[in-house]
């Protein structure tokens, strides 16, 4: 009934994660594990994760979202959250998490733009 | 208060991941059921997992009661969480945004308070806590 893992996909050098199952929080943290293995594997600059399917971000959800974003930033790569629904946005701020330090984007293109801005400074 | 009548009940295990996981689906179908808004159905959605997850991680396991209960003219979601922990020595203080015993951030109480319309809290150390919270149906 409930999946072990959610894939992680890699479109050039970033890992594009979309969350359509509700996640139980072993779920969350074996994607927090496998993406800092996966941005190491791969040489990811950034790391985009929609959670359009989300239905709740709780507490715990939302410090592992915060992880991944201080984990990828110390393994040099940016992380953008995307497609949150209103409802949940309304939810979270009312529960207390801002979510410090996470890109935030309303949809996988804007995410994606985001994303390319600091590779094309450097290139 | 008036005690609400209650006209639907279940009970729901709480001792992993995956039971939190599932009394949260429970929560959501009864709050869609009892056509609450998008918002409110997250808001007590969310503040079910706060909980649920309260009694696995700080109470060692309990339960979740969930009930369709009707006051004079309203319906609402009532939820009572309870377990057999250590019970909460300074609830005033687990209250407070950031006072954590745990690993959590210290939101989930405090949180889930914000989220719902009404909320009570009944810890006795060393023989567990009940947290009852109800969402009114506007």
């Amino acid at each position: 009934m409930t999946a072990d893992r959610i894939p992680i996909l890699r479109m050039g050098r970033s890992l594009l994660v979309t969350i359509q199952v509700d996640m139980h929080d072993q779920l969350a943290m074996t994607l927090q594990n496998d993406l800092a293995e996966a941005i190491g594997k791969h040489n990811a600059r950034g790391v985009l994760l929609d959670i359009s399917g989300l239905e709740i971000v709780d507490s715990f959800i939302g410090r592992m979202l915060a992880n991944t974003a201080a984990m990828s930033r110390v393994l040099d790569a940016e992380t953008v959250v995307v497609g949150m629904q209103p409802a949940v946005a309304i939810t979270l701020v009312e529960l207390g998490l801002s979510l410090p330090g996470v890109h935030m984007a309303l949809d996988i293109e804007r995410g994606l733009a985001l994303l390319q801005r600091p590779v094309e400074i450097l290139a | 208060m008036n005690e609400p009548t209650v006209s639907r009940e279940a009970l729901f295990e709480l001792h992993t991941d995956i039971d939190v996981a599932v009394a949260r689906r429970g929560v959501r179908d009864w709050a869609a059921e009892l056509g609450l808004s998008m918002v409110d159905l997250t808001k007590v959605v969310t503040a079910a997992s706060e909980l649920a997850r309260n009694a696995v991680i700080h109470g060692g396991g309990g339960e979740m009661c969930l009930q369709i209960v009707t006051e004079r003219d309203r319906q609402g979601l009532r939820m009572m969480f309870r377990d057999n922990g250590p019970g909460i020595a300074e609830v005033d203080r687990a209250m407070q945004d950031g006072y954590s015993t745990g690993r959590g951030m210290g939101l989930g109480l405090p949180g889930a308070r914000r989220l719902v319309n009404e909320f009570a809290l009944a810890s006795t150390p060393s023989e567990g806590t009940c947290v009852t919270i109800i969402r009114w149906k506007k």
